[in-house]
This record gives structure tokens, C-alpha cells and sequence, in this order.
């Protein structure tokens, strides 16, 4: 996967984290996921259709979400609240769409689809053009995990070439 | 969360009123804590463009605050109707999709002005100032109350 690809959502995660968690931010480990994906709590995924394809989720450790939840509620909320899973959602939804729209004034045009709530532990396995990274942020609040599966659309991109010859 | 001056109706002093259209509860939530630290009331929510359509023929905010992205019907088209029928609406679409396109076709469909998530309280605030013009008057903070 190009590295082009991940790094507007690398900075669109690490500035919408720092921003809303009101703190630094750090980028940590980035892996190379060819298993199938395991979710490791509270976890949304977005996915992108157009130029470029994929899916993006977003998963915090269950106690991470509801600390990063109550923060932004200002409230100490219990682990069953609907508002952890809303706030899963709209951070995901805040990375996509601030790594789209830089992605976006390079050129590339997507449909971004609503957030669905991943609920078995195990996703579908990566395939070879699809291959996900997986990077994990050091937040004061714990670990924030963004997974990325994108490739582009070999015959969006010929087709623009050609429009564009 | 931070303090500001607050804003008020300079016609008669009252909270400005805001819609707010989202359809995140999350994200109605987090702008309906803005406000209240600028002094302004929430007027209605809404969680898509048709119901944002009938709330503001139902309560005629001084601002409507409309995401984009939203199931139904989307956040500019609902704009550009709200505008076609009571022209004098101030629309601040925000949204975290930011890029120029949306912003253009937003601005030229009737919307005034376009704020991208995560929405910094600050920014918006000034953006809400701008907006409102000669129609909103910053209090003193020893006048809050008035």
C-alpha cells in the first residue's frame, strides 16, 4: 500500500486526537496486517468508495473508548452508554473526512459511506491488492487503533486518464 | 470548557438560537456545549436535512449550524431549500469534509460561511460573529445576564 495514501490519515488521526484530547498525541507502532482483522474493543469502520477503496476503522480498548467518550461528554459515562459508540463514529468520521479532503484537493474523488459499528471479533482477510496497515496512537487516555485497507481503483484512475489525454 | 463574551440578538438582547443538524448525537451534543459557553440557546436539533427543513419552519433560529453528510436527505441540499424559502437564513455548514468542492458548492447553494470538524471553539465563535453582523452584539462579560 502507498505510503501516500496513509499518511493524510495518519495526520488527519494524530491532529483530531490531539485536538479533542486536548494533549500530545504520539504516533507509535505501524504494522503490516495480512490476517484477518481482530477487533480489540469499541470499534467503527468507515469505508471509502471512488478513486480510491477501502476501509478505515477505528478501535479502542473498551476502557479507553469510554475514558476518550467521557471526556468529550464531560462526563463520567458507563460502559454501556450508546454516546462511546457515537463518539467512536464521529472521530472516525472527523479522520476520514480531514484525510479525504487533503486527498481530495490532490485530485482524488471518493463517496465516503456512514460508519458501521464492527461487532465479530475477526473481519474478512486482507487480500493481496488490499493489504491493511495498522497504527496505533499514544493518547493520554490510552491507545487509539486506526486500521487502513486502501488501494486504488485501477479503473476509476484509467478512466479519468483518459478524460484527462 | 472555555468562557466567551456572549453573543446576544442586538434587536432585543435575547440568547441568539441555533438549530443544530447533525446526524451524530455525539457531535449535537459537543456544538450544544459551544454554544452555551457563547451565551446562546438551542432553538432545536436535528438529525437530517428534511427534519432540519420543518424545525426551522417550526422555530426560525437566528443560525442554523448543518453538518453535510447525513442520511435523507444531505446537509447542501437541505441548505439551498431552507435559503430558497426564507432567504434571510444564516447557514454555517460544518462538517469534516473540508475540501474545496463542497465548500464552493456549499457556499453557492446558500450556506454562509463553512467551519471543518473537529470545530474549534474559538473558530466558531468568530465565524458565528461574523455571520450574525450588525444582528448580534457581543455583552460585556459583567452584562452576561442582561
Amino acid at each position: 500500500m502507498k505510503m501516500e495514501l496513509i499518511q493524510p490519515f495518519i495526520n488527519a488521526a494524530d491532529a483530531v486526537l490531539s485536538q479533542g484530547l486536548q494533549g500530545t498525541t504520539k504516533v507509535g507502532t505501524l504494522t503490516m496486517e495480512e490476517e484477518a482483522y481482530r477487533r480489540k474493543g469499541v470499534a467503527g469502520m468507515i469505508a471509502l468508495t471512488g478513486d480510491i477503496e477501502g476501509r478505515i476503522i477505528l478501535d479502542l480498548e473498551p476502557q479507553t473508548a469510554v475514558k476518550v467518550a467521557s471526556h468529550y461528554a464531560g462526563a463520567e459515562l458507563p460502559e454501556s452508554d450508546a454516546l462511546i459508540k457515537e463518539t467512536i463514529f464521529e472521530l472516525a468520521n472527523q479522520v476520514v473526512g480531514n484525510a479525504i479532503s487533503a486527498l481530495n484537493d490532490q485530485g482524488f474523488h471518493f463517496r465516503v459511506h456512514p460508519p458501521l459499528l464492527l461487532t465479530a471479533q475477526e473481519g474478512d482477510k486482507t487480500s493481496e491488492d488490499t493489504e491493511a496497515l495498522m497504527i496505533s496512537f499514544e493518547t493520554s487516555l490510552g491507545h487509539v487503533f486506526m486500521n487502513v485497507a486502501l488501494r486504488y481503483n485501477k479503473r476509476r484512475m484509467a478512466d479519468h486518464a483518459a478524460v484527462g489525454a | 470548557m472555555e468562557q466567551f463574551a456572549p453573543v446576544k440578538r442586538s434587536k432585543d438582547g435575547q440568547p441568539v438560537r441555533y438549530l443544530i443538524v447533525d446526524d451524530s448525537v455525539f457531535a449535537r451534543k459537543n456544538l450544544a456545549r459551544m454554544i452555551e459557553t457563547f451565551g446562546g440557546q438551542v432553538a432545536a436539533e436535528a438529525g437530517d436535512g428534511l427534519t432540519a427543513i420543518s424545525e426551522f419552519d417550526r422555530t426560525h433560529p437566528d443560525i442554523v449550524l448543518m453538518d453535510i453528510t447525513m442520511p435523507q436527505m444531505e446537509g447542501i441540499e437541505a441548505a439551498e431549500r431552507i435559503v430558497q424559502q426564507h432567504p434571510e437564513a444564516r447557514i454555517v455548514m460544518v462538517s469534516s469534509v473540508g475540501y474545496q468542492e463542497n465548500i464552493v458548492a456549499a457556499l453557492q447553494r446558500g450556506a454562509r460561511h463553512f467551519v471543518q470538524k473537529p470545530v474549534k471553539p474559538e473558530v466558531l465563535y468568530e465565524v458565528i460573529k461574523y455571520v450574525l453582523g450588525d444582528d448580534g452584539a457581543v455583552a460585556s462579560a459583567a452584562g452576561a445576564g442582561a
